[in-house]
């Protein structure tokens, strides 16, 4: 099972955590069209390569985002939300 | 037979085991296994082959493969070579029709040439004939008779951690220990066997140095502190992070390591010569293995058929043992580094045989022994002269050379390279943290096998944070221990290259020849490799045969893929003890206490009603819905998500999760409350209360506590706003006391005013009931006045006693969520996930009024506008059927048919005594969702039923119930 870093708990197996999926911005919802809008709830990229994700510690409740390769199968790095930039 | 004594061997001859095989009885010792035993007390044949129910005997003696595959009561298809020896058994040799020795199926080698390669594929190809072979092979294959009525067997999972693991307790997994020990890891050194030592401990040639350096080895690690070594446990997978579960009889252990070191050894791999499979054919190594540890004397004369210097020593041991060599057959034209070994044996007159093979070996009367080793020399293309001489034994050794166990570096996803040196595939590129060392790393002499183990441990070792990494990889073997084609043709077959699949060389053959030239395809058109032992002694013959027939390197042809586990893990240890935690809520004694029927809901354990003696469900339900409406009634809704947001900005959150206002909600005042996910589909509601300016309390689904607490915390986290989210769902017991005396049982508890002007429907009071501090809140989700009262946990017993105690007066009754679910829809209150699915807008369910479009945001807002502009596709609507109506009910889930098309599902439907009909909701095309519509709906059975659609709430649809009454 593969190790992942909380960055409050430090490192623990992946099963206490919840995948959320990639942090992806939202499209301003007055400006957007409706086909623009339905592709970002709708669509996902499955593409390989560098992900930044959102996931969670359960036990503790903690969010954080998480860099992944899913190409290579490695989390990159993990840190706490700072925006979306 | 059995030898004298010897030190070091594995049986205790004190204390003799009796067992029974095939209904007669042997003696065998404690320490044995089941082949060795057998074989001890001169049986040969110990099972029959899949196919051709041939018989079989001792071939690896090492989980290598499965000729002796034995059932023991309901335990099916041990692996006799390797299981130990125990009292009372009582064993059968599967796969076979009418016993071991008579088996009938043997006649099928005589239709060898009607089961051709890819037999099943063939067989299945025409349709019509499909059912006959169906009934065949359901029949003749399959292994073992599995007991139906055996009982569960409970095994524990345990949990541990070290720095570095071991895999092999061989001379270069024992250096690798010592050297990872000796830089200051904690080391686990696993291993199959039951003894550690691996090759060490038999590969002797009667030296006393080797066996000295043995004994040495294990001496050092047991007195390592550091160390710890498990033996008769095998790593049966690699995962990620270097996660491995060591399996053994009573368990599984999921071991947590720093690196991994895997000196797994290699297969000893056959020959491939007529009637290699005959029993006293075996592996040089297994017939050390029957002499070192268990004092079994393999056979009388032995002819030695090898390729490298192991089987020169496996000679010398035969001879040290007692066992006449009636001649050494090297496939090579020099014998190299066992120029020494020759010499010792040609001085003992053993003849010696160089450039020759083995093309057949001559079976004895009756066809299960070997009378002869037919020799010939080999010519330069390696196919035997025509001159062929027998020479007399009773057993032949095979010691032609080495596959690598890398099934754990497979699975690391080690890349793998085919080295010309050694013939065999080695590590080319490891993963981080994960080594190999000794005879899977192409290391295969003793010395430099164990200093390849010393190099690996203190890698594992510094990579897991021990000290620094010694040493560098070692030079190739100067000799390779495998010969590069082991392999003798011959014109009558009968020369097998898989074991457990009974395939021949020529199905090689006509499996390239019929297309299948992949390794991949091969592997599935053949069955090669795919039988019990997973291809331990076949894949590599099979993938040199294949790289021959299509003129191709090993390299290009490749391995197929090693998946785990790397032995058959049994499915009670897969399983465990099993752990499905469920949550009771503080009230679960009294509800017990109460005869309460218990339901699952979610995780929680909810009652469904509560059983009176003489009773059936149905009416017990029916009296809980009648004491709510005509009197009172208590539930526990203890299993509501509770939450609360407290902070400056706590309204601007919930305007943002919730599509309704809050921020114009009044301090003391709830609010139903509906959550949509960015899709605009409903996914949660419940009711928010706000008890200060920047303070709310507020409820979701029993099912959604978790999750939705889970998203909020998210939102709240990438918003960033000034407030702050607290579960308090297991810190709460609520209930709900709702009917028309409610307020007359509640005001004796409390102080609070309870009249309608200073207590309104649907607002929310921090008070006290019964002494305890509460938080009252009207709700009307039943269709009756009632109050959801909230307190502590740790008070929601004595709550319950109070108010159970104050409201007997009044006949009260607890009722449970069945009852519920008919009076909330009696009220036409939707349940989320019951009335609607994961596609359901609010506007689908009547649900617009709570829908604020006019917000700036909230989620699922932009998704709801496009919606919005667009036709509905359903609508759910209320039903009833006719009073008088006494055929077949509608079920949940029945489908509304009109004009021959689906138009709808019944979502909820019960009988409400209150109306006097059955009631229900379901969604409707839109233009048929008009009330005093007639649409019909389909039964399970087909049949079609007609019902009218009617306005909601069914009961008390101008809420005067919430009204005091004047």
């Amino acid at each position: 099972m593969k190790i992942m870093t909380c960055p409050l708990n430090g490192p623990r197996p992946v099963s206490e955590f919840f995948y959320w999926g990639e942090v992806r911005p939202m499209p301003d919802p007055d400006t957007c069209t409706d086909a623009e809008w339905a592709d970002y709830v709708f669509n996902r990229n499955g593409a390989p390569g560098v992900k930044r994700e959102w996931w969670c510690h359960t036990p503790s409740n903690t969010w954080f985002i998480a860099e992944r390769d899913t190409e290579k199968d490695v989390v990159l790095k993990t840190y706490f939300y700072q925006g979306d930039a | 037979m059995r030898l004298p004594a010897t030190s070091g061997e594995w049986i205790d001859r004190s204390a003799p085991i009796e067992f029974k095989f095939e209904g007669r009885s042997y003696t065998g010792y404690t320490g044995d296994t089941v082949s060795s035993a057998l074989w001890g007390a001169d049986v040969r044949v110990l099972g029959r082959s899949f196919k051709y129910h041939r018989p079989r005997g001792v071939l690896s003696l090492a989980n290598h493969d499965t000729n002796a595959l034995h059932q023991w009561g309901d335990q099916l298809n041990l692996r006799a070579d390797v299981v130990p020896l125990q009292a009372g058994m009582d064993l059968t040799a599967v796969n076979t029709f009418g016993g071991l020795d008579g088996d009938k199926g043997r006649v099928l080698g005589r239709f060898a040439r009607f089961l051709p390669v890819g037999f099943y594929y063939k067989a299945f190809h025409t349709k019509g004939l499909f059912p006959m072979w169906e009934r065949m092979f359901r029949a003749m294959t399959g292994l073992g008779k599995v007991d139906l009525d055996s009982p569960r067997r409970s095994t524990p999972k345990a949990y541990d951690f070290c720095d570095v693991l071991v895999i092999g307790a061989g001379p270069s997994g024992l250096s690798a220990a010592l050297s990872a020990a000796a830089q200051g890891a904690s080391v686990v050194v696993v291993d199959e066997n039951a003894r550690a030592g691996g090759s060490a401990g038999y590969q002797i040639g009667n030296d006393p140095a080797r066996a000295e350096i043995h004994a040495r080895l294990l001496a050092q690690v047991s007195a390592n502190p550091l160390i710890r070594v498990l033996t008769s446990t095998y790593a049966a997978g690699y995962y990620k992070d270097h996660w491995l579960p060591l399996v053994s009889a009573e368990r599984m252990l999921k071991m947590r390591a720093g690196s991994v070191v895997v000196a797994s050894g290699g297969f000893e791999q056959p020959a491939v010569f007529r009637y290699n499979d005959l029993p006293g054919v075996m592996l040089a190594s297994a017939a050390q293995r029957l002499m070192h540890r268990y004092g079994v004397k393999p056979m009388q004369r032995a002819v030695v058929l090898t390729a490298n210097a192991d089987g020169y020593r496996a000679a010398l041991d035969l001879l040290a043992r007692g066992v006449a060599v009636a001649a050494v057959v090297d496939l090579r034209a020099r014998a190299g580094t066992a120029a020494t070994l020759v010499q010792q044996l040609r001085d003992a007159k053993v003849e010696v045989l160089m450039s020759s093979c083995i093309v057949e070996a001559v079976p004895g009367t009756g066809g299960a022994s070997v009378a002869a080793a037919r020799v010939g020399a080999v010519q330069a293309d390696g196919s035997p002269a025509a001159d062929l001489r027998d020479i007399a034994c009773d057993g032949i050794l095979m010691s032609v050379g080495w596959a690598p166990a890398a099934n754990l570096l497979y699975q690391a996803g080690t890349k793998m390279r085919f080295e010309r040196a050694v013939e065999q595939f080695v590590p080319d590129v490891l993963p981080d943290g994960v080594f190999a060392c000794g005879r899977v790393n192409g290391v295969h002499e003793l010395s430099r096998r164990m200093a390849d183990g010393t190099r690996a441990g203190s890698h594992a070792a510094a990579a897991a944070g021990f000290g620094e990494a010694v040493g560098s990889a070692l030079a190739p073997e100067v000799e390779s221990p495998s010969h590069p084609w082991p392999i003798v043709a011959h014109p009558e077959g009968k020369n097998f290259v898989d074991f457990d699949e009974d395939l021949q060389l020529k199905d090689f053959h006509n499996a390239v020849q019929e297309g299948f030239d992949n390794i991949e395809l091969l592997k599935r058109y053949s069955t090669v490799g795919m039988g019990p032992s997973q291809g331990k002694h076949s894949n590599m013959n099979g993938l040199r045969i294949l790289a021959r027939l299509s003129g191709k390197e090993p390299q290009q042809v490749g391995t197929t893929t090693a998946r785990p586990f790397y032995h058959p893990v049994p499915m009670a240890v897969l399983a465990g003890r099993g752990f499905n935690p469920e949550r009771r809520t503080p009230l679960h004694s009294r509800h017990e206490a109460l005869g309460a029927k218990w339901m699952p809901a979610g995780v929680w354990q909810r009652p469904e009603f509560y059983q009176l003696a003489g009773k059936v469900r149905l009416d017990c339900i029916r009296e809980e819905v009648a004491a709510v409406r005509g009197g009172v009634g208590l539930i526990d809704v203890g299993t509501l998500g509770k939450l609360e947001v407290i902070g400056p900005q706590a309204a601007e959150f919930l305007e943002r999760v919730y599509t309704s206002n809050y921020a114009n909600l009044k301090v003391g005042m709830t609010r139903y409350a509906v959550m949509c996910d960015e899709a605009g589909v409903v996914i949660d509601d419940g009711v928010v209360a706000r008890l200060a300016e920047d303070h709310f309390y507020f409820t979701t689904t029993t099912s959604g506590a978790a999750t939705i607490y889970r998203e909020l915390s998210r939102l709240n986290t990438m918003w960033g706003l000034d407030c702050g989210i607290v579960n308090h769902t297991g810190a709460f017991a609520a209930m709900n006391l709702a009917g028309p005396r409610s307020r007359e049982v509640l005001a004796t508890l409390t102080a609070t005013d309870l009249s309608a002007a200073a207590f309104p429907y649907l607002a929310v009071r921090e008070c006290t009931v019964a002494d305890i501090p509460a938080r009252l809140m009207r709700v009307g989700f039943v269709g009756e006045w009632g109050y959801e009262i909230h307190v502590p946990a740790r008070f929601g017993g004595a709550l319950w006693d109070a108010l159970m105690a104050a409201g007997a007066a009044h006949g009260i009754r607890p009722f449970g969520v069945e009852a519920q679910r008919l009076l909330r829809l009696e009220k036409g209150h939707i349940i989320i996930g019951q009335d609607t699915d994961g596609l359901t807008s609010p506007l689908e369910v009547g649900m617009g009024w709570a829908v604020k479009m006019n917000k700036p945001f909230f989620v699922g807002q932009r998704s709801l506008k496009a919606i919005a502009s667009k036709k509905l596709k359903q609508q759910l609507a209320g039903f009833t059927l006719p009073p008088g109506y006494s055929g077949d009910v509608p079920l949940e889930c029945n489908l509304v048919i009109a004009d021959g098309d689906i138009a709808g599902r019944v979502t909820s439907i019960a009988w409400s005594a209150t109306l006097g009909r059955h009631i229900g909701l379901a969604f409707l095309r839109p233009d048929l969702a008009t009330v005093g519509n007639k649409v019909s709906i389909r039964l399970t059975d087909g049949a079609m039923v007609e019902v009218e659609v009617s306005p909601t709430p069914f009961h008390d649809p101008e809420n005067l119930k919430q009204k005091e009454a004047v």
